[in-house]
């Protein structure tokens, strides 16, 4: 008995240490004999990735892998989407399963470090905020004393709001409830006097009330949470494509190369939007190179996405704020294709 | 003198114990405590009832394609129209949704005789539901053969897929556990150690981590390249795990049968499987119905419990849909659709066990 527990013992070790070198196979080679990339993604978190009234997913994490699909496939629809909860997502990830994770993540050390992942850049950069009702003339954070936050239990949201609180030496009674549209009906009942959230969920639940304009997001953010595609650690070309195929779309809109004028920007005098939509950038990647046209042309640079998904023109109504480029006021900043 | 014969015509009864009076009475006010129940029962019913009827029904909204027809304040079923290919088919392509509607179709085709005693042709509509259309349903749902565009099994969602985890569940776990059950009162040692440990393991660990395990660790375990099918582990799980319970519901009916049976069946000459198959089973099944359609009811709720794993069944496609910002609060209008799908379903499946034991009933029941 005692032998066959060192031996079930061995095994398990064995496989969990050979299965994340296992996995370091080439990714790209795998999506391209495969011609379809797989994607892991939420099983429902507006703007982000969510099913869309025609049942297709949507949102700017779904687009980021639709990006990758067109620079590495040439086709934004060869996608397979595979929807994964909180827990799942790293192991999916690391067991090969999925060969991108693009699912509302926050880039923090421990993840990035002890993983055997990687994080492939920010397409959001979000944040801790609070929701107030117009009508409590609350114009910041700091007047929140005495106050009874509605939250949603089990989220570092709960560990931040302490620490926020207990910085500036204020008082609050927190009424934890199980899932987001649970808080949002104890907000709207006045069960609670203020709403905490991550800021782009906010402006999503927000949406939930009947009169969305009688509620206003705070402008503080209490919490720093850059969201952004993740990929296996190990695999350096896979790694490199993800991460470039977002920079092509940060730069596409530096440089206004958009969805519609992409094909004539091709031609363009200027030798960096020459640079990005020709010249041999895919090829030091091992893909086409028409990689970042095919990204841009089929899914649209970062602007575009944004707005398509989150933007002032969609249900979420939210402002570019530090997601607008570098230039622009925000933090949006990608190194140059040269 | 004679008198002629007259009848003597009855006194009616007393006009409080018959009648609409009566009934009351006798039924609602029959003891001051039950006068009190009455009372409180009508309270709540005059408090519950008309607030409900009117969101439900009176100022419901019913027509229209989004968010703006849903101006009258009570529910907006709207909502639940305007995303039912979601709740219905999940991701299924919509050009291909035939495809699903001709698996409903099967199954109500080869059900619904089941719940009428006079139908012809019962027993082959049954072996028809239980043999044919999980294979048929197989080739039609996932595609690649005989022409059909194949679709992954990651499109797969909605009421589709949670009829399709408990119709196998239902249909492979009741054959196991039969099986099991058998195995446990084997006199093979082996057998029935094995039969033991299996049905204890499984009934030993909840269904929720059963699928977690399945999902989280089983991938690290298995060498790359070797990724089978999310959908196919959740049903390996369900499986299994229904089964055990199936085996303890069988050999609770197996011990009631008296050893004289199997005794009298083996002094007949009849091999094992032959008595256990023509005299022990029979009975031994009809005695635990009860216990099987609770394990079968039980185990079409707890495939909800997916949506942990990632796959969207027709709960979780509900939860999807009611975070959507194009719409505001509709998630009342989405749970009580989705319960009320889980209710239809289960109240179908308890009507028809309870009209099976009335058939099966051979004066056995006390």
């Amino acid at each position: 008995m005692k032998k066959l527990t060192i031996a079930l013992a061995a095994c398990a070790v064995t496989a969990f240490t050979l299965s994340p070198l296992a996995a370091n196979a080439a990714t790209l080679d795998n999506v391209k004999k495969r011609g379809m990339l797989v994607c892991g993604v939420s099983t429902g978190l507006p703007g982000f990735s969510n099913p869309d009234s025609k049942n297709n997913w949507s949102g700017i994490d779904v687009d980021t892998c639709r990006a990758v699909a067109a620079a590495v496939l040439g086709d934004a629809q060869k996608v397979k989407f595979t929807p994964l909860t909180a827990k799942e997502r790293f192991t999916a990830l690391q067991s090969g399963e999925i060969d991108m994770l693009s699912r509302n993540t926050t880039w923090t050390h421990t993840r990035d470090t002890s993983l055997g992942i990687n994080f492939a850049g920010v397409n959001y950069y979000d944040g801790q905020g609070f929701m107030v009702m117009k009508k409590l003339g609350v114009k910041s954070a700091k007047e929140l004393n005495g106050a009874s936050v509605c939250l949603q239990a089990g989220t570092t949201t709960e560990l931040n709001l302490a620490d926020y609180f207990r910085e500036h030496g204020m008082k609050y009674s927190p009424i934890t409830v199980d899932t987001s549209d649970q808080t949002i009906k104890g907000f709207e009942a006045g069960r609670c006097d203020i709403l905490t959230s991550d800021q782009s969920q906010l402006y999503s639940l927000r949406t939930k009330l009947p009169d969305p304009n009688a509620a206003m997001v705070l402008p503080e953010i209490i919490s720093k949470e850059p969201l952004g595609p993740v990929v296996r650690q190990g695999d350096d070309q896979w790694f490199n494509i993800v991460k470039w195929v977002l920079y092509a779309q940060i730069n596409a809109e530096e440089m206004g190369v958009t969805s519609k004028n992409a094909e004539e920007m091709k031609s363009s005098k200027n030798p960096s939007i020459a640079r990005l939509l020709g010249g041999d950038a895919g090829a030091k990647m091992g893909i086409g190179a028409d990689w970042a046209l095919q990204a841009i042309k089929q899914v649209g640079n970062y602007g575009e996405m944004f707005e398509r998904n989150v933007g002032l023109n969609t249900p979420m109504k939210i402002a570019r704020g530090v997601n607008a480029l570098w230039n622009k006021g925000g933090i949006q900043y990608a190194p140059p294709v040269r | 003198m004679r008198g002629e014969f007259k009848e003597i015509v009855a006194f009616a009864p007393p006009a409080s114990t018959t009648g609409a009076i009566g009934w009351l009475r006798q039924n609602l006010l029959s003891s001051p405590f039950n006068v009190l129940m009455t009372i409180f029962s009508a309270y709540l019913i005059l408090k519950l009832v008309p607030p409900v009827l009117d969101w439900a029904v009176f100022s419901a909204d019913f027509i229209g394609k989004d968010q703006s027809a849903c101006t009258s304040g009570g529910a907006c079923w709207v909502f639940i129209g305007a995303r039912l290919d979601l709740f219905i088919y999940g991701f299924y392509p919509f050009d291909q949704y035939w495809r699903v509607n001709w698996m409903f179709a099967l199954l109500a085709f080869t059900f619904v005789p089941q719940f009428f005693d006079a139908f012809p042709y019962k027993k082959l509509f049954g072996l028809i539901a239980l043999i044919v259309v999980p294979v048929v349903a197989y080739v039609l749902l996932l595609g690649g053969s005989f022409g059909l565009q194949p679709v992954d099994t990651n499109k797969w969602g909605g009421l589709m897929l949670t009829l399709v985890l408990a119709y196998v569940g239902i249909v492979a776990a009741l054959p196991i556990g039969v099986i099991l059950a058998l195995g446990r009162q084997s006199k093979m040692p082996v057998i029935r150690t094995i039969c033991i440990c299996f049905i204890e393991l499984w009934r030993g660990v909840p269904l929720i981590s059963v699928l977690f395990m399945a999902s989280v660790m089983l991938p690290l375990f298995l060498p790359e390249g070797m990724n089978f099918n999310k959908l196919l582990r959740a049903l390996i799980g369900i499986v299994m795990f229904q089964s055990a319970y199936m085996a303890e519901v069988v050999r609770g009916g197996l011990q009631a049968i008296p050893r004289g049976q199997s005794e009298a069946a083996s002094a007949l000459g009849l091999s094992y499987w032959k008595s256990m198959g023509l005299v022990v089973l029979p009975q031994a099944l009809k005695l635990v119905i009860p216990g099987i359609v609770n394990t079968f009811i039980a185990l079409f709720k707890d495939t909800t419990l997916v949506l942990i794993i990632g796959l969207l069944d027709i709960l979780a496609s509900v939860q999807s849909a009611i975070v959507d910002p194009a719409w505001r609060q509709v998630s009342t209008e989405g749970y009580v659709f989705a319960a009320f799908s889980f209710w239809v379903f289960c109240f179908g499946i308890s009507r028809y066990s309870q009209a099976l034991e009335r058939k099966l009933h051979t004066g056995h029941k006390r």
